[in-house]
């Protein structure tokens, strides 16, 4: 049985005549890892200052556990943030780090000192008490940052980019770290990032976000799979979006054109009309590379190909000059297959994968937009 | 974004306690000197009505003119020598491998931080008519009687660009720390020699210390007037002196305070030029 | 090249330096003239510290430097704090007045303050000359303190107030201890900036409240006086242990 711990409503916050966020909505359930998604500038960092008291929204009201926090200053919320780059007090140990947060409550020595090493123990630095952070590693202090902040046992922990600074495999280390803490203490974290692989591998749900607006809420598997715009669906993840016409609806399955093939698929959940243009989504694991000679799908030829390790990635330029993304697994029969570029071959899907979506007007992706997510795949 | 937590009250008091003291003990008393320098000279009161620009007519009394335009000479001279010979040896500093310039650097500071006038009296220990130098000079047989040294003309310049020549050395050191290498590479590969990719490169990197360098040298070199006043004799004066006679013993304050802005203009125009070069370099202005 | 670099930076410390060694070297000369070696003594030591005038303007100037340089750090820490926290109307103009009183040559300062202090009737003496040396110490606290406020993180101040300080705590216990370092260099710098100052100090002080400096201006002016040697070496030796202390706080917190 889930309940609300954190429920904004209406929060609208504007900095400079900018506006950041714009009657924002959310709950937060008790024990949930939830994360904001979005590029830089959506407005994620912000809204995670606001839960933890930093910014105060123009309009709008915060409750926590029912109780309106609107107005309190951050040192009453019974919320811990990690930040970004650690923020770890450099003239003290690790030890006073991690005790300060229990000196402010003016718990006795001794209780603040067990806890302090409880902490120490749970992120494994139980030797390194005595150091300063400078004589930490990135990863070390990012744990003593984790460490300060859970010491409290807030009823909920903010984390505001925390894996940013460290290197890819450290920050894979640290997702499973994360994942395991959140599962022990079974306190509700809020993660906040522009890496959508680390939202994806992370959060029992996901909030994306652009603009000051949630452009969906929903498991990290509905979000990538069922995007609910195309700005979720070109933010995570790759994806293949394919002109579609509607050549005919009958019951819940309709008829659509793409490259002049005939697919029968299933009834969208929003509105079609006969003849309407609609997008037809595929991620590249989707699409099925064929041999030239296939009768199937719609004819192509290799003019990109990129070796991946575990998937062989390639571009198809189909014969009206359209692109198409495809990443194949290795299959342990042919361990060499290859593509040669010039290669021509026939692209096609399984029928059922695709997901469709309307048009939008059909606005083209801005430059931030496209950097935010070249940046969210690496 | 707005980072910072707002304490009202803390913030309203230091700001009120900074910009009093400011107002009251910066902008306040160079107001009165701009204003005393349009009044007129009064025994009594030290200034009095009426307004008139008797005192910057007085600057150009032949009789103080030739002071101010003597006072310029020297300052130029100084900061003209310490540019020689700071501008080599800022260049020569900052291709010193780092352990051993952070020694030098500190070396370099030790004047800022010593008293200017406890080391203007060492130089009257060598240049005495039988101090050091002399007894020196005579004893290797250069000379055969004592050289008047002290309370010349040269002693006082000697005696600025010993006192201002790290002011010159510290802020060409900082453009040449921050001259890459790699710029004077990609000259050379150009194909410009030596001497082009001084002219063409070297100079106009390390302008902005120049002028920093000048700012700092120039102006002291007309106010430092304890320097003449230990060195210089009566015939050498500063612009410095002629102020602090106006101000402490002949009592003409409009004068006085109109030599002042004279100083200050200097630095005004000098500060300008800085910037300018500053800002032809694509950095923000000082 | 390499060489002739090497021996001009040689040449060029020789001559800055030369002079500073012979006035510590002739203090210890007992000859009366100053000008030739009449073997070791520590007579004119001896002479100062039993001339009693000087005595009193040696603890005047000490406690001139004290208060000057504590106004000083506490003002300048404040303004310091004030332009890297807060976002306000004229920050940019009070920048550019900081800027101004560093640059602007220090007879300007000094007539600019007698006007204001003959004016408002004050008598000069120990007040006047404290107000002067606050203020001409005042930019170079700023400078030091600004400094490492540049390099400070601003989230310092957000995680103590998120662990629970209130923003006094946060001062106490984060903000002052990590910019500690800058204040005590800024202190040290104002000290020996005013325990130096001859020319403001010309201008506004009184024959109430003799220092150092002047007193030393008015033996020097006129001929040699071996005293001088002695003094001129204490002092050296004191900006020397300022300097040296400032350099190792400042070293040893950018660890």
């Amino acid at each position: 049985m889930t309940k609300t711990l954190l429920s904004l409503s209406g929060i609208s916050k504007q900095f400079d005549g900018k506006t950041v966020l714009d009657e924002l909505s959310l709950t937060i359930d008790d024990g949930e890892f939830i994360t904001l998604l979005g590029p830089s500038g959506c407005g994620k960092t912000t809204l995670l200052r606001m839960m933890a008291g930093f910014e105060h929204p123009d309009e709008g009201t915060v409750t926590l556990s029912g109780v309106d926090i609107t107005q309190t200053p951050p040192e009453h919320r019974p919320l811990n943030t990690v930040f970004q780059n650690y923020a770890l007090f450099p003239h003290m140990s690790v030890f006073d780090n991690v005790a300060y947060g229990l000196k402010m409550e003016k718990r006795p020595k001794a209780e603040i000192a067990e806890r302090v090493e409880e902490a120490l123990a749970m992120v494994q630095l139980e030797d390194f008490a005595r150091r300063k952070p400078h004589q930490l590693s990135g990863g070390q202090q990012q744990r003593v940052a984790i460490a300060r902040a859970v010491v409290k046992r807030p009823k909920m922990l903010l984390l505001d980019e925390p894996l940013s600074a460290l290197d890819y495999k450290l920050r894979r280390t640290m997702q499973v770290e994360l994942k395991r803490l959140q599962r022990e203490l079974g306190i509700t974290f809020v993660f906040v990032t522009h890496d959508q692989e680390e939202a994806l591998s992370m959060s029992d749900r996901i909030v994306v976000l652009k603009d000051g607006h949630i452009q969906q809420l929903g498991t990290p598997r509905e979000v990538y799979e069922r995007p609910a715009n195309v700005f979720t669906a070109r933010f995570v993840g790759q994806t293949n979006f394919f002109p579609g016409r509607v050549t005919n609806i009958e019951g819940e399955r309709i008829s659509v054109d793409v490259f002049g093939l005939n697919r029968d698929l299933n009834k969208p959940s929003f509105r079609v009309a006969m003849k309407q243009s609609l997008h037809v989504l595929l991620r590249p694991e989707d699409i099925r590379v064929l041999a030239p000679d296939d009768t199937e799908g719609v004819a192509g030829k290799i003019v990109e190909r990129n070796y991946k390790g575990s998937t062989l990635d390639s571009m198809i330029e189909l014969e009206d000059g359209s692109h198409v993304m495809a990443s194949e697994f290795f299959d342990e029969d042919d361990p060499t297959f290859d593509y040669s570029i010039g290669e021509r071959v026939r692209v096609s899907w399984v029928d059922g994968w695709e997901w469709l979506l309307a048009e939008e007007g059909d606005e083209p992706l801005t430059d931030e937009e496209e950097l935010a997510a070249d940046d969210a795949e690496h | 974004m707005m980072r910072s937590i707002k304490q009202q009250p803390f913030r309203a008091a230091v700001l009120v306690l900074v910009w009093g003291w400011l107002l009251f003990l910066v902008l306040a008393p160079n107001m009165l000197v701009v204003g005393a320098s349009v009044m007129t000279r009064n025994p009594s009161t030290f200034i009095s009505l009426p307004l008139n620009l008797d005192a910057y007519r007085q600057l150009f009394n032949p009789l103080y003119l030739d002071v101010f335009l003597h006072s310029l000479y020297m300052a130029a001279l100084t900061t003209l020598i310490c540019l020689l010979i700071g501008y080599p040896f800022a260049w020569a500093l900052s291709r010193v491998e780092k352990r051993r310039q952070m020694l030098l650097i500190f070396l370099l500071i030790v004047p800022f931080w010593t008293n200017s006038l406890v080391r203007t009296y060492a130089l009257k220990l060598i240049l005495a008519t039988n101090g050091l130098l002399n007894s020196a000079l005579m004893s290797l047989g250069v000379i055969d009687e004592p050289a008047q040294l002290l309370y010349t003309e040269g002693a006082v310049i000697v005696g600025l660009v010993y006192l201002l020549l790290p002011f010159m050395i510290l802020p060409l050191y900082s453009v040449f720390e921050d001259l890459r290498q790699d710029v004077l590479l990609a000259s050379h590969d150009l194909g410009a020699g030596r001497l082009a990719t001084f002219k063409n490169v070297v100079v106009p990197l390390t302008l902005p210390g120049v002028l920093a360098g000048v700012m700092l040298v120039l102006l002291p070199a007309m106010g430092l007037f304890f320097v003449p006043d230990i060195l210089g004799g009566s015939r050498n004066l500063l612009v410095g002196n002629v102020i602090k006679n106006q101000f402490l013993d002949a009592r003409n304050w409009p004068f006085g305070a109109a030599a002042s802005i004279v100083l200050t203009l200097t630095m005004a125009l000098l500060m300008f030029a800085h910037r300018l070069s500053k800002r032809r370099l694509g950095e923000e202005g000082a | 090249m390499r060489w002739l670099s090497r021996s001009y930076l040689t040449l060029v410390y020789l001559l800055l330096y030369v002079p500073i060694v012979v006035l510590v070297v002739f203090s210890f000369n007992d000859s009366r003239t100053g000008y030739s070696w009449g073997g070791l003594s520590l007579r004119w030591y001896d002479s100062l510290f039993n001339n009693h005038a000087m005595v009193q303007a040696m603890w005047n100037s000490l406690w001139l430097a004290l208060t000057a340089a504590t106004v000083s750090t506490i003002i300048g820490a404040l303004t310091a704090l004030a332009l890297h926290r807060y976002r306000f109307r004229g920050k940019r103009v009070l920048n550019g007045m900081l800027f101004v009183v560093m640059m602007s040559p220090e007879i300007v300062l000094a007539i600019s303050l007698l006007g204001l202090f003959l004016l408002l009737g004050l008598k000069l003496g120990y007040v006047s000359l404290l107000l002067a040396h606050v203020t001409f110490c005042l930019p170079f606290v700023v400078i030091t303190v600004m400094a490492r406020l540049s390099g400070f993180d601003e989230r310092l101040p957000e995680a103590a107030r998120d662990l629970g300080a209130s923003d006094f705590t946060m001062t106490r216990t984060v903000l002052i201890p990590v910019i500690m370092p800058a204040l005590m260099a800024g202190w040290l710098l104002g000290f020996t900036l005013s325990m130096d100052d001859v020319v403001v100090s010309t201008f506004v002080s009184g024959p109430s409240y003799e220092i150092l400096p002047l007193r030393i201006y008015s033996m020097v002016r006129v001929g040699l006086k071996p005293e001088v040697n002695a003094l001129g070496t204490l002092l050296l030796v004191f900006s020397l242990v300022m300097l040296m202390l400032s350099q190792w706080i400042l070293s040893r917190s950018k660890q």
